[in-house]
């Protein structure tokens, strides 16, 4: 098929015309937030003592850090969908949430604690924290994926990686709500591990689907 | 340059409102331009520019399936090219060429007429005959017959809308075949 041929194709087809990433994206997540919500009810249901939680600052500081990680998460990702986007200074909102957990890890330093560090770390549910996180994160993924899809990054697994991090910060908020662990200890260890994770995952599929 | 990529840009924004004259403009336009991009890039890496051709329908239909990605505020050149680096570094890298493209590979070249022979293109020719029936037929139909919307679908006793799906869909297929290689 030679090329002017072609052309006279794509002119053809001009009135068929894609959503913008972001309407895409936001659509995603309209869809996967509420199963995910609802996959947390069901299995783990939220902390019993959920109200007079949201009184101790380290709680709500967790829903500061994840949130903090997902807004500008996906941001980002809608950003990196555009092909001659690059990452460049947008990377700054990233560390939003490392400079929120240190802070929260600073004041938690400088208050007399009950509890030894390592008890702190380790908390009462180390092990199943991660894991939460990161299967209530994958739908919010698999759905990402299917929106960022429709962009043209220029690097796919980077935006993939986002992708991981935007679902890491999203599964955690609703993972908070369940979790009695409020040290910022706790946060830093498991919560950072679900995140880093979810981003290796993200950049691996991204490679793969997100090549235009 | 400065005049032919404002000329890109209000070419493109009349596109996007609906206008497929100035969006067959616009491609029309580009095109020298990618094509000697192509073959530069291409001759860059030591390879024979026989491929060109391939290379930019496969920038073209790229930038056809992802033009909502183009913010209508910013101008149109620099996306243009950012498509255009990315599809002619994956066509070297298919190749086994790691090679640093410049992006101004595309931005400052001359447009280069086509060459005096023509130069076959296999990719998309080859992979027309995989399509699904529907597709493939539409395809042939507005593609090699040069026959609009309208005669297609009377020719292939479909709708109208059913020949716009067909169309879209095997220009996406036509796109998805081509990134497997």
């Amino acid at each position: 098929m030679d090329t002017d041929r072609l052309i006279q194709a794509l002119a053809a087809d001009n009135d068929q015309r894609a959503r913008p990433v972001s309407t895409q994206l936001a659509m995603a997540l309209l869809v996967t937030l509420p199963v995910v919500a609802a996959m947390l009810l069901v299995t783990l249901g939220i902390r019993p003592d959920f109200m007079s939680a949201m009184r101790n600052p380290f709680f709500d500081a967790k829903f500061l850090v994840t949130l903090a990680l997902a807004i500008p998460a996906i941001v980002i990702s809608v950003h990196l969908s555009k092909p001659e986007a690059s990452l460049g200074g947008w990377i700054w909102l990233l560390l939003l949430s490392p400079f929120i957990l240190i802070v929260a890890l600073i004041v938690e330093m400088t208050m007399p604690q009950r509890a030894p560090m390592m008890v702190r770390i380790i908390g009462r549910n180390s092990s199943l924290c991660s894991a939460a996180i990161t299967l209530l994160s994958l739908p919010i993924l698999g759905g990402a994926m299917i929106a960022l899809r429709h962009g043209a990054p220029s690097r796919p697994a980077i935006a993939g990686a986002l992708a991981g991090l935007m679902s890491a910060g999203l599964g955690a908020t609703f993972y908070a709500a369940h979790c009695a662990d409020d040290s910022p200890l706790f946060v830093a260890t498991w919560y950072t591990l679900a995140a880093l994770v979810m981003a290796a995952l993200g950049a691996a599929i991204g490679s793969k689907v997100l090549r235009y | 340059m400065r005049g032919r990529d404002d000329e890109w840009t209000d070419l493109m924004r009349s596109a996007n409102a609906g206008d497929s004259v100035a969006y067959h403009r616009l491609l029309k336009s580009v095109t020298p331009v990618l094509r000697a991009g192509a073959r530069q890039g291409l001759s860059r890496a030591g390879q024979p520019p026989d491929q060109a051709e391939d290379i930019v329908q496969d920038i073209l239909l790229a930038v056809h399936l992802k033009r909502h990605t183009w913010d209508a505020n910013a101008p149109f050149a620099p996306w243009l090219f950012a498509i255009a680096r990315n599809k002619l570094i994956d066509a070297l890298r298919r190749r086994g060429r790691r090679v640093f493209v410049n992006i101004d590979d595309f931005a400052e070249t001359i447009p280069s007429e086509p060459p005096a022979e023509t130069l076959p293109t296999v990719e998309i020719s080859n992979h027309l005959s995989d399509l699904p029936p529907r597709q493939r037929d539409v395809l042939r139909s507005i593609a090699v017959d040069s026959a609009s919307i309208k005669t297609t679908a009377s020719k292939l006793s479909m709708t109208e809308g059913a020949v716009r799906v067909a169309l879209h869909r095997g220009l996406a297929s036509l796109a998805a075949k081509l990134r497997k290689d």
